[in-house]
Formats: structure tokens, C-alpha cells, sequence
């Protein structure tokens, strides 16, 4: 399937002109998984690819927010009837994926493997589930593996990955390198070298000593079987590293650092943008999620509007009629108020707006998306996101209440 | 010591001791609502009330250190080796490799002063592959450290949610996998320490969203079912504030469809409303943990400005922590 193309690609087209991998990034909290899918579905509104967003978010988010559930590894077809049903219109295909890293690892034994046999003892192994949980970590390692097996598989045109909840934003760089380092590791040279030879190795009488006081003999001998086993696919695993390694590296493969216009999470996003560019990698756009819009309510404003004295009075007169009718002293107050918050909440915005110009300054395109009034939670929601990030328009008109016939929703 | 800390004492069963009068607090939550700031904000407040504390960082960030830092000062190097951030407040970011120095010094009495390099590089894979080895040595050293008395009170800035659980059932697990030796029978004392509610606060951040909420819940749920402690208690954090009282947003609803529908006065109650509303989802998902985790006592911390440094949020946070848990300083 071709490319969209336009004449002079800008803003977020730019992006998918470029880019055939979008690595979603940031700090933990900023809506990650809400902007992968929102790009996903922008990019399939858009342009005539066929886009997959996969994500790792373990609360299945972006399952319920597409309104699919997806078993295990399978992607689903979100279809153009299904998204129409909810008022939008793809031009392209949107596809979207869970990763299960129990599955996952088992898919990775299974293709490693010398033999079906060491598979099965590898898989039946007791140490097996905890290293499938929680080893060189394992939801990075194994979310790459999965990036890299869907990209070659030559089904679609982009694919968008959510990264996973990392303590450090960067793991998921590291995960393939950390590999390689695993199996060239002395440790596990030494736990799977003969015994004899074993015997002889300067590291192993410390560690030896420590091992057996801390947990006994009998634990050493099983991590020293399971390494054994888990030694005979270091040819895949790290041949297979080097690849990744070098895809992620790649021009078509872009960085979206996500963040929302808090200090905290700004400075978390501009040390990922900091690594990003240090490791030769690509920075395709940032993105400011959640971002306050100011009315034209100035923070300097030192008098309400002119207006109010005559606006009250016709409020006045158009309540009149009703029981316990508010009088225009009151209204004016209510009024009042109701601009001294809109001041504030301008106030708010400009003080974002000067974060979001440290987050933003020198990325190659910038996005940003309103905070909504509401929780994303369902496919209409996605397409307003996705909506902003395309048309980058966010002033107050364009927004949509959610509860449009009253102004300020239920209590 | 906090004087409500002092009144309380003996009315265990109505609704449990301060929280101050545990000697060992976890802050756990899911990434990005906030943990670090209500860590310090509460080992800041322990140390005002007079009890000697301990704040450790688990996930060696270094968000505690800019933290606590003092205004105007430089932000604290922190190591495994705590140093005194101000009067009465210690703090420390915890490290495995020393942590497992120190057990088998002070346990095993293996002394591996310079040898633990080469060691420490492989240790790392076996740590990580043997269930509870990492956990155990940071747990035990928390655990240590309130069995010594060194201090009165240790918060813990934990990791997100799930290691929490990990963590504290980590001496069962050991128990379980390690059939003989020093290390097994280490973790009586601490699964004594870490399950005495008396003893041991577990206390969740959240903030006024689904994912968080939900996060909360599923990890009181865990932390019953795999260790059978009960969350102590719900720190809401970044509440925010009701932006008009009652009456007056009463009549907002009364008179919003009558404003004129463009211009400025549309805009000011645009931006006004599209707030308060999304305030008012965020108190729905509120009332939804409060319903879902009745027996768990919850306090709001309402929304900071983060325009400044961590350590005027951590300052706005301790006090709206004082109000809530009824501390005078």
C-alpha cells in the first residue's frame, strides 16, 4: 500500500511521510497509551496505510478504548464499519495488539530452541515463570522482539508501539544490548562451563561460598541446569538482538515523546529526547498531552468584561419568571466569578505554555492535544484526540462539551 | 511525636493506630501520580513531630533527593549510607549491591570489603532469577533498620504497585524456596515486622483517574490475597478543587444556556465549565474507590501548581498531609 502523500508535508504528516515504526515514549502517567492509539487512528483517517498499534499496557486499555477484547497475541481489525458506527471515517486500516509476555516468551522458547525437547524442559523448568516475569527485562526485551517480528512480517505500513511502563523511559533501548550482554555474561560462561573447568575460575569460589550460604546448594544446581538450557539459544537471541538493535536505529524508525505540561513530567520527557538524539536515534515529533487552553480571559485582565453590568440584567429579566428568581446582584457575583476562574485557569496555560516551549524547543515537529473534560475511554473519544493532533487547533471553540446541553454537565 | 499520634494510642480496634505511630511506612502507587512527593511530604512531617526518620528511595531515580532538598541549597547526593537532609530526617537511596554487602556482614559475617565487584556483576542475574533474593535484600534492610531502632519512623518511597507486593511477601516466598540455611531463617523477624499492621503502614497514591483507581484497588486486592496485609491507607493526590460552592454553581447551571452563545463571555464559561467538569469526573472516580475499598481511610491532597521546584510541592503537599492526618507541628 503507498504512502499518502502531499505536497509539502507538515506537522503530523510529516511524521507518517517518514516513518514506517513510531515508538510511543515518555514518562509513566502522561496518557502514552491513549496518544498511541489516537496516532494510530489519525494515521488511519488520513493517509490509506494500514496501521497497527500495539501496546503493552497490562489494564488492556486501549482494548476496551477500541471497543475489541484481544486474545493473547492475535491483532485485531478494528473495521471501517465498526469506527463508522462511531462517527469515523478511515481511509486506511486501523489494526491494533496486546502484548502478552507470557506468551510472548513462550513463542520465543519455542523458535530459539535447538530441539522441541529442550523447548518443553526449558518451558517446564520451575525457574522459568520468574524469569519470564521479571528478567533482563522482560516486558522491553520482549515488546522490541514483538515490534521487530510484526515490521518484517511486511503486513503493515506503520506500526505504533506503546512502550511499557518502565522506571527508566530508556529500558526498552537498552533491552536488546542487555541481551547480548546476558549471554556474554561471566556468570552464566561459568554456570554452564564444565565442572572441572568450573572449578578452576577465579570468580567462582566467592561466589561459590555466598551462593551456597544464602540459598543453599540445591538452588545453585537448578539455576545452573536452567542457564545450561537456556545457553543453547544464545545463537538466536542474540543474532536476533543485533537485528533489532540495528532496526531501531534506523531513519524510519521515530521516537514520539509524549508528556504532559507538568515540570516533573517535562523533565523526565526532555532527558528521554536527550538520550534519543545521544544514541543516534530519531526524534520524530513531541507531543504535549493533556494541555490547559486559555480563554481570552488575560491573566493581566484587572476588570471583568464591560458587558457584565448588561449581560446580568438581561440574565435578570430572562429568569424573572421562575420561583425564587435570583436577583442581578447575585448574577453579577455568579458572573464574577466565573471570570476570575477562566482567569485562572488562563493563568494556568500560560504558565504550561512556557514548560511546553523547554519540552518543545528544537524538536523537529510539535504537537500538542487539549485536556479533555472527560476520561478517554471509548473510539469517539480517540477521534477528537486524534482530531487535535491533526488539525493542531485547540481553541475553545472547537471544543465539543461533552454533556452539550448543559454547560456544566450533571453533578 | 505528633500529638493526634499520642491521642490515638490505644483505639486500635475503631480505626486503627496514627499512621505516624507505625515504624515502618511503604508509598506505593502507579508511576506518575505523585509517590515521591507524599513520601517526603511525609517523612518531612514525621521529622517536624519530633520522631526521628528515615526516607528511603527504592528505585534510585533520584526524585527524593531534589525532594528534600532545602530551598536555596543544593540537591543532596544520596547513597546507601543515609545523611541527615534536616533536623531530624535522614535520608538514603537503597542499593542491592550494598544492601547485600551489609547482610553478609552483618548476618553471614562474610567480610567481601573490595571482592564484591566482581561478584556483584553476577550476583545481579542470580538475584534476579531467584524469586524474593533482590526483594529480601531490600526489604530486610528497611526491616534492619526498624528491628535496631535506629529510628522511630522509615518511609519508604516504594516502587509502583506491583513490586510493593513482591516486596513485602518476598520473606514467604524465600521460605518457601530456600529449603536450609542463614537466609531462610532471616525471614521470621521480617514477615513479623512487614504483616503487624501495628507495626507496618502500606499506603497507596492514586489520583482522580480510572487507571489510577483501578490500580489501587487491584493492588489492595493482591497485596490481601499473596501477602495478607491489608493497604492502610489511600493518599488521593492532585484533587482538584471545587472551582464554585453549591449555590453558586447551581445557578451557573441555571443561567450558563442563557449567556450569550459567542464571544468572550462563551469563552470565559467554556474554559470554566470544561474545568469543573472534568473535576467532577475526577470525583466520581473518588467516590468510586471510596466504595470499592470502604474499610481503607482516604485522604485528598488537592492539586499543586508544579511551576516551581519539587521542593515547594513537597512543602504545599506536607501541609495539606498535616491537616489531613491531624499532626501539629
Amino acid at each position: 500500500m503507498s504512502k499518502f502523500e502531499t505536497e509539502k508535508p507538515t506537522g503530523i504528516a510529516a511524521l507518517w511521510n517518514s516513518a514506517e515504526v513510531i515508538l510511543v515514549a515518555g514518562p509513566g502517567g502522561v496518557g502514552k497509551t491513549s496518544m498511541a492509539a489516537a496516532l494510530g487512528l489519525a494515521a488511519a483517517m488520513a493517509t490509506e496505510n494500514k496501521v497497527l498499534v500495539l501496546t503493552v499496557d497490562p489494564a488492556r486499555r486501549l482494548a476496551d478504548a477500541l471497543g475489541v477484547d484481544l486474545p493473547g497475541h492475535q491483532l485485531a481489525h478494528i473495521t471501517s464499519e465498526s469506527l463508522r458506527d462511531n462517527g469515523v471515517v478511515v481511509r486506511g486500516e486501523l489494526w491494533a495488539g496486546m502484548l502478552d509476555v507470557r506468551a510472548g516468551w513462550d513463542e520465543l522458547i519455542a523458535r530459539h530452541a535447538p530441539t522441541p525437547e529442550i523447548a518443553a524442559r526449558i518451558l517446564a523448568h520451575p525457574l522459568y515463570d520468574n524469569l519470564t516475569r521479571r528478567f533482563v527485562h522482560s516486558h522491553d526485551y520482549l515488546a522490541i522482539e514483538r515490534l521487530f517480528e510484526v515490521t518484517h512480517s511486511g503486513d503493515f505500513d506503520l506500526v505504533i508501539l506503546d512502550t511499557p511502563p518502565s522506571r527508566n523511559a530508556l529500558d526498552l533501548l537498552d533491552a536488546p544490548q542487555r541481551m547480548q550482554e546476558f549471554f556474554g555474561s561471566r556468570l552464566i560462561r561459568w554456570l554452564t562451563a564444565p565442572s572441572r573447568s568450573r572449578m578452576a575460575n577465579i570468580v567462582s569460589q566467592p561466589f561459590q561460598q555466598v551462593a551456597d550460604r544464602l540459598l543453599g546448594a540445591g538452588f545453585l544446581s537448578d539455576i545452573t541446569e536452567f542457564f545450561g538450557l537456556f545457553q543453547t539459544m544464545e545463537e538466536g537471541f542474540v543474532g536476533h538482538a543485533v537485528k533489532v538493535q540495528a532496526q531501531l536505529a534506523a531513519p524510519q524508525t521515530q521516537f514520539v515523546v509524549v508528556s504532559t505540561p507538568e515540570a516533573a513530567p517535562v523533565h523526565e520527557a526532555r532527558f528521554v529526547i536527550g538520550e534519543v538524539s545521544r544514541r543516534g536515534l530519531h526524534l520524530g515529533a513531541v507531543l504535549a498531552n493533556r494541555v490547559t487552553v486559555a480563554s481570552t480571559v488575560q491573566v493581566a485582565d484587572a476588570q471583568p468584561p464591560s458587558d457584565l453590568d448588561a449581560v446580568a440584567v438581561d440574565l435578570e429579566s430572562q429568569l424573572a419568571g421562575m420561583a425564587e428568581a435570583p436577583s442581578n446582584e447575585v448574577i453579577g457575583s455568579v458572573l464574577t466569578s466565573l471570570w476570575e476562574r477562566a482567569g485562572e485557569i488562563s493563568a494556568l496555560a500560560a504558565r504550561q505554555d512556557q514548560l511546553l516551549a523547554e519540552l518543545e524547543d528544537g524538536a523537529p515537529i510539535s504537537l500538542r492535544c487539549p485536556i479533555l473534560d472527560r476520561d478517554v475511554q471509548d473510539v469517539s473519544d480517540l477521534a477528537e484526540l486524534a482530531g487535535y493532533l491533526v488539525a493542531q487547533d485547540l481553541s475553545l471553540d472547537r471544543q465539543k462539551p461533552h454533556l452539550a446541553h448543559h454547560p456544566l454537565g450533571e453533578s | 511525636m505528633a500529638s493526634a499520634a499520642s491521642a490515638s494510642e490505644g483505639d486500635l480496634s475503631a480505626s486503627g493506630p496514627h499512621l505516624f505511630d507505625r515504624e515502618l511506612i511503604f508509598v506505593t502507587g502507579k508511576g506518575g501520580v505523585g509517590k515521591t512527593s507524599i513520601a517526603a511530604g511525609l517523612a518531612q512531617l514525621g521529622a517536624q513531630s519530633g520522631q526521628r526518620t528515615l526516607l528511603c528511595e527504592m528505585d534510585a531515580k533520584g526524585d527524593v533527593a531534589a525532594a528534600v532538598r532545602v530551598p536555596g541549597e543544593a540537591v543532596p547526593t544520596l547513597g546507601f549510607e543515609p545523611i541527615e537532609v534536616c533536623p531530624n530526617l535522614w535520608a538514603m537511596a537503597m542499593n542491592t549491591e550494598d544492601s547485600l554487602r551489609e547482610y553478609l556482614r552483618v548476618f553471614l559475617r562474610i567480610p567481601l570489603i573490595g571482592r564484591l565487584g566482581v561478584l556483584a556483576s553476577t550476583f545481579d542475574f542470580v538475584a534476579s532469577a531467584a524469586p524474593g533474593v533482590k526483594e529480601i535484600l531490600a526489604v530486610g534492610k528497611l526491616c534492619h533498620e526498624v528491628r535496631q531502632g535506629h529510628y522511630d519512623l522509615v518511609v519508604v518511597d516504594a516502587e509502583a504497585s506491583g513490586h510493593i507486593v513482591a516486596q513485602i511477601g518476598a520473606p514467604v516466598v524465600i521460605r518457601e524456596l530456600v529449603a536450609l540455611g542463614p537466609i531462610r531463617e532471616q525471614t521470621a523477624w521480617m514477615s513479623a515486622i512487614l504483616t503487624d499492621p501495628a507495626r507496618t503502614a502500606v499506603v497507596a497514591v492514586t489520583t482522580p483517574e480510572e487507571m489510577a483507581v483501578n490500580e489501587t484497588v487491584e493492588l489492595a486486592t493482591r497485596l490481601k490475597t499473596e501477602t495478607g496485609v491489608d493497604l492502610t491507607m489511600v493518599v488521593a493526590n492532585r484533587v482538584l478543587p471545587a472551582l464554585f460552592d453549591r449555590r453558586r454553581r447551581d445557578l451557573l447551571d441555571l443561567i450558563g444556556p442563557l449567556l450569550p452563545s459567542n464571544g468572550e463571555w462563551s469563552q470565559i464559561l467554556h474554559s470554566a465549565a470544561a474545568t469543573d467538569r472534568r473535576r467532577r469526573v475526577g470525583a466520581r472516580h473518588l467516590d468510586d474507590l471510596r466504595e470499592r475499598l470502604v474499610d481503607v481511610e482516604m485522604l485528598n491532597i488537592p492539586e499543586v501548581s508544579s511551576d516551581q521546584g519539587g521542593e515547594f510541592v513537597v512543602a504545599a503537599v506536607r501541609e495539606a498531609l498535616a491537616g489531613e492526618l491531624d499532626v501539629e507541628v
